[in-house]
């Protein structure tokens, strides 16, 4: 008997994606230098979070056809982004043939109560979290992938670290707990039970966590890495920095040798303007992306 | 088994889940990113991930050299998925880095994108049943010389060994039976 669609290969896919570092594109072009760079995938975008925040308005899934022009431009996996809620334009990606759905904070949410049944598709999906009951709640919906969400659009790292540290403070809380404690703890957390028992037992997530939202050098995506995220996104860092490729190579040698200093020091020589960067407090309340999702 | 050490190439892609495994099976396993590490080592994987990103990194840090001199020297490796196409001598219509150990020749995503990724039974000669998982997975297209077909599933070839090479096309470590991490162990020499 032959399986399609299962949360195994679902979940497999992320961890085949694990120490490397998925790039956001815009065209083919970008596509093709993100993948000579060592990009592990890449995401399909219409805009970068820099350009979706400066642009303001509503930011919706991309044009289908930019999608399929970077599919047929690599040979690395390709994900694409659509709206919180908005379960049709999964449907739309599902079927372009996407290998990951990015249910994303970075697009206007189309819902502002109820996420995407992911359950319902064989196309996996990653979304992000800022803590471990907003993890678990994905995950229970479906999400075979996390990522911290960070502040898109910033190449300011801060709002990742605080996630990530969070993330890894609840597993330890939880990982102590005596079994009585935990269904008490999951109604903190307001995350389901069966899969905060799985976290105590793992003492990890049970299935891979990536870091995204303001990743912007070197050394950021190794900060990322030896806190103990999975892999990196990088969204604007790259293609809004001065020399894309060579950056891009560098985030990716930054990833996979995140311990040796040495490494660090080499690849970041020389390697031109950063994208410009935003301070968190003085971005609007309602425009951090972080806090869209329910 | 408890005397060999295995490294477990660990540029990109699921290196952990093939440590556990091995840790699992009773050797000693380690990752290997650099040179050093992998003169450690009386056998390597290489596991699944994106061919293109560890070879590009293997090239770049000069791993490539170094696995071809010690599987000249004895060592034996065994590649999944991205570890089989990277020890190919022919990867059909691809210019990527590649180590071309192996007298096979593989097509990348054989089977699809990531929506035709499946899971099937297999019979693997001389092993018995076990799980495929197969993601986004290549095929080895044809065998010449010594290479010898271990595995098919509808008539692509999916598991192959040469001497001591072994490649399967699909992820032993992602479903807990020890088997072909058993198999890959007894060809590994103290």
């Amino acid at each position: 008997m032959v399986e399609k669609g299962t949360f195994t290969l679902k979940s497999g896919l992320a961890q085949m994606l694990k120490g490397g570092v998925i790039m956001d594109v815009t065209t083919p072009e970008q596509a093709k230098i993100a993948e000579a760079a060592g990009a592990c995938a890449v995401m399909a975008l219409e805009r970068v979070p820099a350009d979706i925040r400066a642009a303001g308005g509503i930011a919706r899934m991309a044009d289908p056809t930019i999608i399929l022009k970077i599919m047929e431009a690599v040979t690395i996996p390709v994900m694409a982004k659509c709206r919180i809620g908005h379960f049709v334009e999964a449907q739309v990606l599902e079927s372009l043939g996407v290998d990951y759905i990015d249910e994303s904070e970075v697009l206007s949410p189309a819902d502002d109560k109820y996420h995407v049944n992911k359950n319902d598709f064989k196309v996996p999906f990653v979304c992000g979290a800022r803590n471990l009951g907003e993890a678990l709640r994905r995950i229970g919906e479906g999400a075979a992938m996390i990522r911290t969400k960070g502040e898109p659009g910033t190449g300011n790292v801060i709002e990742a670290v605080r996630h990530i540290r969070k993330v890894n403070d609840e597993i330890r809380w939880i990982s102590n707990l005596p079994a009585e404690e935990l269904m008490t703890a999951a109604k903190e957390l307001q995350a389901p039970y069966e899969l905060v028992l799985e976290v105590a037992r793992l003492k990890a997530l049970p299935v891979v966590n990536f870091a995204a939202g303001g990743i912007a050098t070197p050394s950021d995506a190794a900060l990322m890495m030896q806190l103990g995220c999975d892999g990196i996104f990088v969204g604007s860092g790259i293609f809004k920095s001065g020399d894309p490729a060579k950056r891009a190579k560098a985030i990716v040698a930054a990833t996979t040798y995140y311990n040796d200093a040495a490494v660090l020091a080499e690849v970041s020589r020389d390697l031109g303007e950063a994208m410009v960067g935003i301070n968190i407090d003085t971005i609007k309340p309602e425009e951090r992306m972080q806090d869209r999702g329910w | 088994m408890a005397g060999k050490k295995i490294g477990i190439l660990a540029l990109q892609g699921a290196f952990i889940e093939h440590q556990q495994a091995i840790t699992n099976c009773g050797a000693q396993a380690i990752q290997v990113r650099t040179a050093r590490e992998l003169d450690q080592v009386d056998g390597l994987i290489i596991p699944g991930g994106e061919s293109t990103t560890i070879g590009k990194l293997m090239q770049a840090y000069q791993l490539d050299t170094a696995i071809k001199a010690r599987y000249e020297q004895g060592m034996a490796i065994w590649g999944t998925c991205a570890g089989m196409i990277l020890l190919a001598r022919e990867i059909i219509g691809m210019n990527q880095p590649m180590l071309g150990l192996m007298d096979i020749a593989v097509v990348r995503n054989g089977f699809g994108r990531q929506v035709d990724s499946f899971e099937t039974e297999l019979e693997v000669d001389p092993i018995g049943r076990v799980n495929g998982v197969f993601i986004r997975a290549p095929y080895v297209e044809r065998v010449w010389g010594p290479a010898r077909i271990m595995a098919s599933h509808e008539r692509k070839i999916v598991m192959a060994e040469e001497d001591r090479l072994l490649v399967t096309a699909f992820h032993p470590e992602l479903t807990g039976d020890k088997c072909i991490h058993e198999y890959f162990l007894k060809k590994v020499s103290d």
